[in-house]
């Protein structure tokens, strides 16, 4: 995964409270066995009527947004399954990070782990940023280091895990990381109890 | 004297492989890791990318039962998409010598019905799989929590997951329940109460004497829903009711290895004086049959109380979340829910899909006919429930009464494969999620305990199934 430093682009504003998992990619598009190409589905039933034509209201179809990198909506963003299709198909369109008064815990997880950057601010710090969102010539820039979010007339920090900065900040192969304690978990393994169910 | 521990956190010490010391997360052991065909390929595919291996294949189970149909099996899998993820899973347990109980399989099923059902569920695991409901699992007394799929590469190829720990919270339930108010209502009372999101970053431990009274079932029908209140993980103390559920079972343990696991699972209790960061109390007797009649499972109403107005909301999100649902849902403020009329039944899923869900609504259908404006459909959680119910002769009753009798599999919960709500149409569903297209595209979902569906089935709308007879 990418390391991230500053990410610094427009913002698309989809000011809904608990956008599910479902809503961000419907289930007909979970079939796929690849890990990539999930952004043409991105919001899929707001994104297109039932014929199949384009919704060309909808924020992500208007030209002014097209080449927005930072998503930014309501609590509790994510919220359902535990799809990873779902960050993957806003990361596959395009996005960077996702900003929102708070998250659904794995949904969030999966963000990290992607290397999609999740950003925490208050419902009022949202809602302004929602504001200026509205003229799509504003960008935003979200400094990792700094945990910092700034734009025209604002400027909010954000809080996140430090390891999961740590990770993000560096583009850090979870798996790898814990490889690297393959002696405790060998150790933990000779100490397990003999009733725990095993298959085979 | 030590100090006095949660459930929770006495599993997730037993687990610990290496503690992160606060500034990293701990490092958990993962008894067992469960595994399905949607959002395990891109995991064995980077396994295979990065040339590493399942480290504990024996500690790894897998079945199909998002994209499988539930009818015309003999066909083989029609829709190539879902053929492609289901061959791919047979191949990659094939690969890793991972047991896979495949669609010919009777013990195929749903993910969170066989685990219990075979007896490998057990109190004081934990278990992950690659989907949210797998809080299920916590009914007997484990650390169970849906990951997503770059974790489930992680547990294959270490057995074990980096976690920060959450908090906990105590949901106590106190009382006998009202006649014809069951586990389903009482988890959807607990949901609407909390919210969507006020299980975020907790785990709940379901507790109190109307809980310790619940069957397996019950318990794990609350457990399962704990994700719809944001909690990534629900449990509830395993007791006497759990230990009589799993002697006997195909992976529970035996003779010398039974009680020494009884030891284990009865140390595992939360301690008198333990404490919870938050906690929250109900009274079983203010519980009813709940409807939901929104588009998240937390906008949910007593099947005697009317559609609510978007404008008694004072949250302007959640007022306009509200008018966003109505206009979705085609329902007006003031309507009441007994006068919706429904178009769909499905009777099944990991939420109430098991053997107990069927009796409670074949109990209910016994003798009567399904609507005529109704199409109806039951979809056992797992085959070993569906030949179980055969072998009980609810299967007739279903079918006598004008329902389908299909084969397992998630089926119409979230329309992975051919069953779908048809845009318009409205359900009166067992499952577990209302939102926006879950069953197919502008489908409605009514969420509904087994009883009120069966009920629903009959009248062609919704009714108090405390005054059916």
């Amino acid at each position: 995964m990418e390391p991230i430093s500053v990410i610094t682009g427009q913002m698309a504003p989809l000011p809904r409270a608990n956008v599910d998992t479902d809503a961000i990619i419907p289930k007909q598009f979970l079939k796929r066995v690849e890990r990539s190409g999930f952004g043409p589905f991105l919001f899929y039933e707001w994104a297109y009527d039932e014929e199949g034509e384009l919704i060309p209201d909808f924020i992500l179809n208007q030209a002014d947004y097209a080449a927005a990198e930072v998503l930014v909506s309501g609590p509790n963003f994510g919220s359902g399954s535990s799809r990873e299709h779902a960050p993957w198909s806003i990361q596959d369109r395009g996005f960077k990070a996702v900003i929102a008064p708070s998250f659904a815990d794995i949904f969030y997880n999966n963000c990290v782990n992607i290397g999609l950057l999740p950003v925490v601010l208050t419902d009022v710090e949202v809602a302004k940023l929602t504001e200026i969102a509205d003229d799509p010539d504003n960008q935003v820039t979200i400094d990792l280091e700094e945990q910092k979010v700034t734009t025209i007339g604002f400027e909010a920090e954000f809080p996140i895990d430090p390891f999961a900065k740590h990770r993000l900040a560096n583009g850090l192969d979870n798996i790898a990381l814990t490889l690297q304690h393959a002696d405790a978990i060998d150790g933990f393994e000779r100490r397990r109890p003999v009733y725990k169910p095993a298959l085979g | 004297m030590t100090t006095p521990r949660t459930m929770y956190e006495k599993i997730w010490a037993d687990h610990v492989v290496r503690d992160g010391g606060g500034t990293e997360p701990d490092l958990l052991y993962i008894d067992l890791h469960l595994v399905h065909e949607v959002t395990s390929p891109q995991a064995f595919e980077s396994l295979d990318l990065t040339g590493r291996a399942v480290r504990r294949p024996d500690l790894t189970l897998a079945t199909i039962d998002h994209g499988v149909p539930t009818t015309g099996r003999e066909l083989g899998i029609q829709d190539p998409l879902s053929k492609k993820q289901i061959d791919t899973l047979v191949a990659n347990c094939e690969k890793h010598g991972i047991e896979l109980y495949d669609i010919n399989d009777v013990r195929q099923g749903i993910v969170h019905v066989i685990g219990p059902e075979q007896g490998i569920t057990q109190p004081g695991m934990t278990i992950v799989c690659g989907d949210s409901h797998t809080s299920t699992h916590g009914a007997f007394g484990a650390l169970a929590f849906g990951i997503g799929t770059s974790e489930v590469e992680h547990v294959l190829a270490t057995q074990t997951l980096p976690q920060t720990r959450p908090k906990s919270m105590a949901v106590n339930v106190d009382g006998e329940l009202p006649l014809g108010v069951t586990a389903k209502d009482i988890i959807l009372g607990i949901i609407s109460r909390i919210g969507v999101a006020g299980g975020t970053g907790y785990v709940i431990e379901y507790r109190g004497s109307t809980i310790e009274a619940l069957s397996m079932a019950g318990r794990m029908t609350i457990c399962n829903m704990s994700i719809e209140g944001g909690a990534r993980a629900g449990m509830i103390a395993p007791d006497a009711t759990t230990f009589e559920y799993l002697e006997g079972r195909n992976y529970a343990p035996t003779g010398e290895a039974w009680a020494e696991a009884l030891d284990y699972w009865k140390s595992i209790r939360t301690d008198d004086g333990a404490t919870f960061d938050v906690a929250v109390d109900i009274d079983a007797a203010d519980l009813a049959p709940y409807v939901s009649w929104g588009t998240n499972p937390a906008q949910t109403v007593a099947v005697t109380e009317a559609v609510p107005d978007p404008a008694e909301f004072s949250d302007p999100l959640e007022r306009d979340a509200a008018e966003r649902a109505l206009v979705y849902m085609d329902l007006k403020a003031g309507t009441p829910i007994t006068d919706i009329t429904v178009d769909r039944i499905f009777l099944g899923s990991c939420t109430n899909g098991r053997i107990e869900d069927l009796r409670a609504a074949a109990a209910i259908i016994d003798g009567n006919t399904v609507a005529s404006n109704v199409h109806a459909m039951v979809v056992p959680g797992s085959g070993l429930v569906k030949l179980q119910a055969e072998e009980e002769g609810l299967d007739v009753v279903f079918k006598n009464a004008g329902f389908e009798w299909r084969d397992a599999g998630c089926s119409m919960c979230l329309g992975m494969n051919p069953d779908i709500l048809l845009p318009g149409e409205r359900a009166a569903s067992t499952s577990n999620r209302n939102f926006e297209g879950r069953q197919g595209r502008n489908g409605r979902t009514h969420l509904v305990s087994p009883e009120m569906a069966a009920a629903a089935a009959v009248a062609g709308h919704f009714v108090d199934v405390r005054e059916w007879s």
